[in-house]
């Protein structure tokens, strides 16, 4: 990123998905255990729990490599 | 069609609101890094390729792109891909290639600030003025449009929509400019694919891979063939879009998608912020590269639904009579089919993040060329870097209530729409004829580049109004009795180009041409092109264009 000291973006993306991550699988694995009357088509394939768990893995990835410490250490270096 | 699609449950809002609550964030957070001009309307000049790359084609990836072309694939099939395909890809890798270098070198902050320099003042104001009118115009309807999305597919209240997602940018591009519009495009680059990658990969395991999905679709509509992409555009008759491949490829392929892609300013100002020449040309091929994959995330859900939704969708109007849902919601029905409570309210964030990053991009393309190409031009010449500074934040204020005036004015004269969209589609043809020519061409005169656009954009005009008033004219636009809509579109602009380009050339011809020191940066073979031999072939634009290139034809060959 341009400027010194400024958060990255996808440090910013990270934090989202990883909040969206962690919605999405704890909602999921509830609706598998108490099912709700109407369910989507392909239920039984539980989409939304490995959907979920990639969305937080790839949130916590970005949060991890582009942590403001990491990125702000990488600037000065440059 | 009456009441909701889908119902959101605790989850999802708590999704849609963390979004709203990160855009704002960004936008506070951005302000103290927009202290000047090139800050806040080129994002400093600092973005990565990547960032730009993302932004470039995100700008053009927003809910109504979605939305429209996923319900064009429905009622067309396959041949919907050419607007990512031919209609795209060829295109940024020409902006990449050719023309970037002269938009880089040349230090202009905007297409019309080009227009300045190799044409003068003159080109500059006609084509500052009718983007910055249309640019805000475009934003109004988009803004209208998401509010009958959200009332159809959510129920939301049309004026709650409105306010809501328009006071939101509002607030974040006033705050960190076109900084803030490029965090959040990516930002909603993301939550496009996350939201949306999972109905085509759902939709696919429920007809059992591409193979069944065709053979239901056969089954379903044993008449018609959906799923090739250009082996039934021999004849204007073959194809339910009504148009033959002349049109596709340089109706389309050729004049609309570089008009588009390398002129309008809207996707232009995402390459500009790069922060150097080679960022600047890689950017729009890493979105290449991302474009050619977005039909599996538009065209292929609407073949899906094709193939799997028990109902046939039919037109607006004729869904509003019968009760019937239309093709404008088979994204949304998409969605409801496959996704339960959190991964509904990802998929709906997607959508709003979509629109509301689509009115970004239009206001703060509108207040740069406001700022720079009409008040700076014609107003206040030699005011302070501040002073232009300031008046870009509040023209932003500015922009988002013209368009919101415009999306209510819409509310009460839908056919606007259409017009709007028209006068827009008037001008992209004949100003990439007058871009490219004074590119690459040094006879270009300044005489000739006006002329040629006005006549290109007259001829444009006098085509639309002709079939408008004859509808049978358009068999002789377009070449054929048997074409449609779509066709009349890709033949008008090609007509138009031509025109353009012959009054431009004959004009040059018949003027004197500019000295050859005053072209220096601004047209080929009187700049000298920063060499790219001391980088390794991995490292260079023409490299991974030329790997998009190949990936692009051979994606036409698998689907032909």
């Amino acid at each position: 990123m341009h400027n010194a000291g400024m958060v990255s973006i996808w440090f910013l993306i990270g934090l989202l998905l990883t909040a969206y991550g962690l919605i999405i699988t704890a909602v999921s694995v509830y609706q598998s255990l108490v099912p709700p009357a109407a369910l989507p088509v392909l239920a039984n394939l539980r989409a939304g729990i490995w959907w979920g768990l990639f969305i937080l893995f790839l949130g916590c990835f970005y949060c991890w490599r582009f942590q403001p410490r990491k990125t702000r250490r990488q600037t000065l270096d440059t | 069609m009456t009441g909701r699609l889908v119902q959101l449950s605790a989850p999802d809002v708590l999704i849609v609101v963390l979004y709203f609550a990160m855009v704002i964030g960004i936008g506070l957070y951005l302000k103290r890094y927009t202290n000047t001009g090139d800050d806040f309307f080129l994002a400093g000049r600092g973005m990565t390729a990547w960032i730009a790359g993302l932004s470039f084609v995100a700008a053009n990836l927003g809910a109504l792109e979605l939305m429209g072309w996923a319900s064009a694939a429905y009622q067309y099939g396959i041949l919907a891909t050419h607007w990512y395909w031919v209609g795209a890809i060829p295109a940024m890798l020409f902006l990449a290639i050719v023309m970037m270098p002269f938009y880089y070198i040349s230090k202009t902050h905007s297409v019309p600030g080009y227009l300045k320099l190799r044409y003068g003042e003159g080109a500059r104001a006609v084509s500052a003025i009718t983007f910055a009118f249309m640019t805000v115009l475009m934003s109004g309807i988009n803004m209208f449009s998401m509010a009958l999305v959200m009332k159809v597919v959510l129920g939301w209240d049309i004026h709650f929509s409105i306010w809501v997602s328009s006071l939101t940018v509002a607030a974040y591009v006033f705050l960190g400019g076109l900084l803030s519009a490029i965090f959040n495009e990516v930002l909603q680059f993301f939550l496009i694919w996350l939201g949306a990658l999972l109905i085509p990969i759902l939709g696919l395991v429920e007809t059992g891979g591409w193979n069944g999905m065709v053979a239901r679709i056969h089954q379903n509509f044993p008449d018609q063939d959906f799923t090739h992409l250009w082996r039934t555009l021999g004849s204007f008759a073959d194809n339910p879009m009504g148009i033959h491949w002349t049109g596709i490829v340089l109706g389309l392929g050729w004049v609309v998608s570089f008009g588009y892609w390398t002129t309008d300013f809207l996707v232009v100002q995402r390459v500009l912020s790069a922060r150097d020449l080679h960022a600047a040309r890689m950017a729009p091929v890493i979105g290449a590269g991302f474009k050619m994959l977005v039909p599996f995330i538009v065209i292929l859900p609407g073949l899906l639904a094709l193939a799997v939704l028990p109902e046939k969708l039919v037109g607006e109007s004729l869904a509003a009579v019968n009760g019937g849902h239309s093709y404008n919601e088979v994204l949304p029905l998409m969605l409801a089919r496959y996704c339960g409570p959190g991964l509904l309210g990802l998929g709906i964030t997607a959508l709003i993040a979509g629109f509301m990053s689509g009115m970004a991009g239009n206001v703060s393309a509108f207040a740069t060329v406001w700022t720079y190409d009409i008040y700076r031009a014609l107003i206040r010449k030699n005011a302070s870097d501040a002073h232009y500074l300031t008046m870009g934040r509040w023209c932003t204020l500015a922009g988002v209530l013209v368009s919101i005036g415009t999306a209510y004015l819409v509310m009460q004269f839908k056919s606007i729409m259409d017009y709007v969209q028209a006068l827009f589609s008037f001008f992209i043809a004949p100003l990439f004829g007058t871009v490219v020519l004074g590119m690459l061409w040094k006879r270009t005169t300044a005489a000739g580049g006006v002329c040629g656009l006005v006549a290109g954009t007259i001829s444009s005009i006098g085509m639309w109004a002709w079939v408008k008033v004859n509808p049978a004219a358009l068999s002789v636009i377009a070449l054929s009795s048997n074409a449609r809509d779509m066709a009349e579109n890709m033949y008008r602009a090609l007509w138009s180009w031509l025109i353009c380009v012959s009054v431009t050339v004959l004009v040059s011809l018949a003027t004197a041409p500019k000295p050859e020191s005053e072209l220096v940066g601004l047209v080929y073979g009187c700049t000298e092109l920063p060499s790219e031999r001391e980088l390794r072939l991995t490292q260079r634009p023409i490299f991974w264009a030329g790997v998009a290139a190949m990936v692009f034809v051979l994606l036409n060959l698998i689907f032909w």
